[in-house]
């Protein structure tokens, strides 16, 4: 039997494994996809304190792992179908089935990136349609590509690819942006980089791969075919919980509802990072969301064997 | 490690003329994704040995393969059986999800 399980091997699940199996604890990260989460695709991370030069995420990440790996947590590549809940113990069943007990679960699954649904995405994804610039921006080197978005990691992204591509349109739907003023400017005094406010997507057109982009005007519904490459979407991001949708209290938008403690409302069950309800979302307070619930979970089985 | 270092000089005795299918991994040094699901196409390289071969091909250091093959994104993982694609995962995925499809050729 484990003492804690963690969901999702992002910074809140890498820095819980870290404090409960420095603390003791027999511990268990489930990653489904990537270690290191969301921040991996980030070519850099610049306000992770500690860091004035900047750094990967990736770097940022391995180190992490690095981290978290010298105090023997104990780490897989299992997607988690479910968990359920029989007081003292928990069960986690993984996607293939395989059962594990465990005294304290962690969910730390944080969040997907959104799609924008629209035709053609689908079909061009991995042939001119990317959610990770710095995945693919050297694909559309001297291209030109349409980044669509307002928010932080739309215009991140665009001006990243700014570097590469020979034009970079930023396509949001209102008109104003969401991101850090910092940003904002930086995006435009960027001679590539133009924006298009008030439209959205409506088709992503190409025959092997992309060639074009049908925007519409929000107000005016007025049609405009762009030429471009590539298509970067960043508009927003879903969290991962509709595996426990019925066990544990979500908010409205299907975010984690936790205490100071990170306690959901189920004893012996916490959540961090992403995934639950937060003013702000970042690597910082993801691994200070995975400090806490690892914690109060050490202090949660002390007391159950007290009792 | 028991993935083989794949280039344009042995692209062809190693990918179209193996005998048995071979997993191929496009990715990249700056690619963070592509970094983070080396592990797991390592673990099924040793899982698979001798029933399926895994290469791993850097777009970086071998473009005319990567434009050969259409690669617009990495990671992509294509399935190579008889000197052929069978089939191609966009992305990071889950290692079931990839088991899955391994099955079906192998």
């Amino acid at each position: 039997m484990y003492d804690v399980i963690i969901i999702g091997g992002g910074p809140a699940g890498l820095t819980a494994g870290l404090y409960a199996a420095r603390g003791g604890l027999k511990t268990l990260i489930c990653e489904e996809k990537v270690f290191g989460g969301q921040i991996v695709m980030s070519y850099e991370v610049d306000n992770y304190p500690g860091f004035p030069k900047g750094i990967s995420g990736m770097d940022l990440m391995d180190n992490f792992i690095k981290q978290a790996e010298k105090f023997g947590v104990e780490m897989n590549y299992d997607g988690v179908k479910s968990i359920e809940d029989e007081g003292k113990t928990k069960i986690v069943t993984l996607s293939n089935g395989t059962k594990l007990t465990t005294k304290t679960v962690i969910i730390a699954a944080g969040a997907s990136p959104n799609k924008l649904n629209c035709p053609g995405e689908k079909k061009f994804t991995g042939k001119g349609v990317s959610y990770c610039a710095t995945c693919d921006g050297a694909f559309f080197k001297g291209k030109k590509v349409a980044v669509v978005g307002g928010g932080d990691s739309a215009i991140e992204e665009a001006l990243y690819l700014a570097n590469l591509a020979s034009k970079v349109y930023i396509i949001h739907r209102r008109d104003q942006l969401r991101a850090v003023k910092i940003l904002q400017d930086r995006a435009f005094s960027n001679k590539k980089i133009e924006f298009i406010f008030n439209h959205v997507v409506k088709e992503i057109q190409g025959d092997k791969f992309v060639n074009g982009i049908l925007i519409e005007n929000v107000q005016t519904k007025e049609l405009t075919r762009l030429e471009v490459d590539g298509v970067f979407i960043y508009v927003g991001i879903t969290p991962n919980t509709k595996f426990v949708e019925d066990l544990i209290k979500l908010d409205e938008n299907g975010y984690i509802i936790v205490n100071d403690k990170m306690e959901t409302n189920i004893p012996g069950i916490y959540a961090a990072g992403d995934i639950r309800v937060t003013p702000l979302r970042q690597v910082l307070t993801a691994a200070a969301d995975g400090a806490i619930a690892a914690s109060c979970a050490q202090i949660y089985i002390e007391t159950q064997i007290n009792t | 490690m028991a993935e083989v270092h794949l280039t344009q000089s042995n692209w062809e005795e190693e990918v179209l003329n193996s005998d048995i299918p071979v997993l191929v991994d496009f990715w990249a040094p700056w690619c963070g994704p592509c970094r983070m699901v080396a592990p797991v196409v390592s673990e099924i390289a040793e899982e698979y040995k001798g029933k399926l071969k895994v290469g791993k091909l850097n777009t970086d250091e071998e473009p005319e393969i990567a434009v050969r093959y259409g690669i617009m994104s990495i990671p992509t993982l294509m399935i190579f059986k008889n000197g052929e694609v069978v089939d191609q995962i966009i992305g990071a995925v889950p290692k079931e999800y990839l088991v899955e499809k391994l099955q079906q050729v192998l």
